[in-house]
């Protein structure tokens, strides 16, 4: 059992959590309730990552971040390491591939409170952010909840984009779904057998969570 | 982007050039985790073929000075690769000469490299697999002719060393051309052997080191291949540029009588004074 890796991965699924919540919320809000020329291709864009190959993003990650690359280059200077195969280009790999997972749920729920119920908070003189604190949030909690959870169940089970982008370093990029692989090809079936059971009960408990909630917003 | 009008929320009334500005700060703020700040661990990238050898030296290594390193497996040239993009490794063991060379006229070495190791090919067959190995593979050949053999695990030509020197030999044989459609390819070396050790292949042509391992000796039989059919893996290590005291110590301790000792244990040839 790799407790480094499986740390990591829960360090780096924080922390795409942390970024996606306010930038998925206001994404999510803006498609909910704006509607505008070009919509379509900015809801394609949001939603890209759930059709492209992590290869392909990853390629491309890696030919926009790479340490040869002109931004790989500037952010090296800036900040004195490279930003491919590290945790932060993990990060930043790990808040593209999650976009979709993060404001889709949100959208969804942002959608579904009438534009009139906003109307009649305004007119009785809360302003926009009591409204958004007291009317919206509590009506798309739920959605708001899901879109987490999957962000970090997506987060902790993403595979190809982390290799390519992170490389497999053991205590900065080799996530527990890398360690898996890496497992394997040791030849430390128990290791992998324990670490796989251990995704497999997660991933489980996400899943049930998201539906529980939706449920539970059909409902009411 | 957005049309900014009084009507909108405050949350709303960002733009998305500041949007991306908020990222780019929250990604520059994000601070390595807890595992990430031990730089005076280093870490080492190393072929998939030492798998077990620099595992064994590395500890005699911690045992010896107190020290540690992590070790980072895959294809060399997969790590070459890496490490031109700017991957954080301190020590790089090739399987080959060549990747050191390429990163070296890259000045992203320390040094020139040395020559730790010799590695040799085996013919590896899974217990219960009609090929028998031996070490001229002929009866490889005849398996391919009379169709007992339907898969071959090697590693990845393209970009491992042991793959290339798996395809040098099974093309003296004569037999590369006919092992099309029925070879499997390993991303590096160790999970050509992973492919050989699971049974689901006839037999795999992979590092003597990994098939002399406990896990791989009880599962089949191997045979060392004739040194004439394929260029020799003459393996070298680097220090890359960047390299700390511990990595650097390291560097040396491999060159020491134990780690030598430990690689021949592995079935390593080891390089004499004129490599």
């Amino acid at each position: 059992m790799d407790w480094i890796a499986l740390r990591l991965s829960l360090e780096l699924a924080a922390w795409t959590a942390a970024v996606l919540l306010p930038l998925g919320m206001l994404i999510a809000r803006e498609l909910a309730w704006r509607p505008r020329a070009g919509r379509a291709w900015f809801e394609a864009m949001v939603a890209l990552p759930l059709v492209l190959p992590p290869t392909v993003l990853g390629y491309y990650l890696l030919s926009m971040f790479g340490g040869t690359t002109w931004i790989g280059q500037a952010y090296q200077a800036l900040v004195g390491r490279p930003l491919a195969f590290s945790f932060q280009g993990l990060l930043l790999a790990s808040v593209v591939f999650n976009l979709p997972f993060a404001v889709q749920p949100m959208q969804r729920a942002f959608e579904a409170i009438p534009r009139d119920v906003r109307e009649a908070a305004w007119v009785s003189g809360l302003s926009h952010w009591r409204t958004f604190w007291r009317v919206e949030l509590p009506l798309a909690w739920t959605g708001v909840v899901s879109s987490m959870v999957l962000t970090v169940a997506h987060t902790v089970g993403e595979f190809g984009v982390v290799l390519m982008m992170g490389g497999n370093i053991p205590g900065q990029t080799r996530t527990i779904s890398i360690a898996i692989y890496d497992r394997v090809q040791a030849f430390d079936d128990r290791a992998a057998a324990l670490m796989s059971a251990l995704l497999l009960g997660f991933s489980l408990v996400a899943i049930a969570v998201v539906y529980g909630l939706s449920d539970r917003r059909a409902r009411a | 982007m957005a049309q900014v009008t009084s009507s909108m929320p405050v949350a709303v009334r960002l733009s998305l050039s500041g949007l991306i500005a908020l990222l780019g700060g929250l990604l520059l703020l994000a601070p390595r985790p807890g595992p990430v700040r031990a730089a005076e661990v280093p870490v080492v990238a190393a072929a998939a073929d030492l798998q077990f050898a620099l595992a064994e030296v590395a500890e005699a290594f911690s045992r010896a000075t107190s020290l540690r390193v992590r070790l980072a497996l895959g294809s060399s040239g997969n790590f070459t690769r890496q490490i031109i993009q700017g991957a954080p490794f301190e020590v790089f063991f090739s399987a080959d000469e060549g990747y050191v060379r390429e990163l070296a006229e890259r000045s992203l070495t320390a040094d020139n490299g040395r020559i730790y190791a010799i590695g040799r090919l085996v013919l590896y067959a899974p217990t219960g697999s009609p090929v028998q190995a031996d070490p001229d593979m002929d009866d490889l050949a005849a398996a391919v002719a009379d169709g007992r053999l339907r898969k071959l695990a090697i590693a990845n030509p393209d970009h491992a060393p042991y793959g290339r020197a798996a395809r040098a030999a099974l093309t003296r044989k004569g037999l590369w051309e006919k092992l099309q459609g029925r070879l499997v390819f390993g991303e590096n070396i160790s999970q050509a052997a992973q492919f050989a050790l699971s049974g689901t292949v006839e037999a795999g042509v992979i590092a003597q080191s990994l098939a002399i391992s406990d896990r791989m000796a009880r599962a089949g039989t191997f045979a060392v291949l004739h040194p004439s059919l394929y260029p020799p893996l003459r393996q070298k290590m680097v220090l890359l540029r960047g390299a700390g005291q511990t990595a650097r110590r390291f560097y040396e301790y491999v060159q020491s009588e134990p780690a030598r000792a430990a690689f021949e244990r592995y079935g390593f040839a080891l390089p004499t004074k004129a490599d």
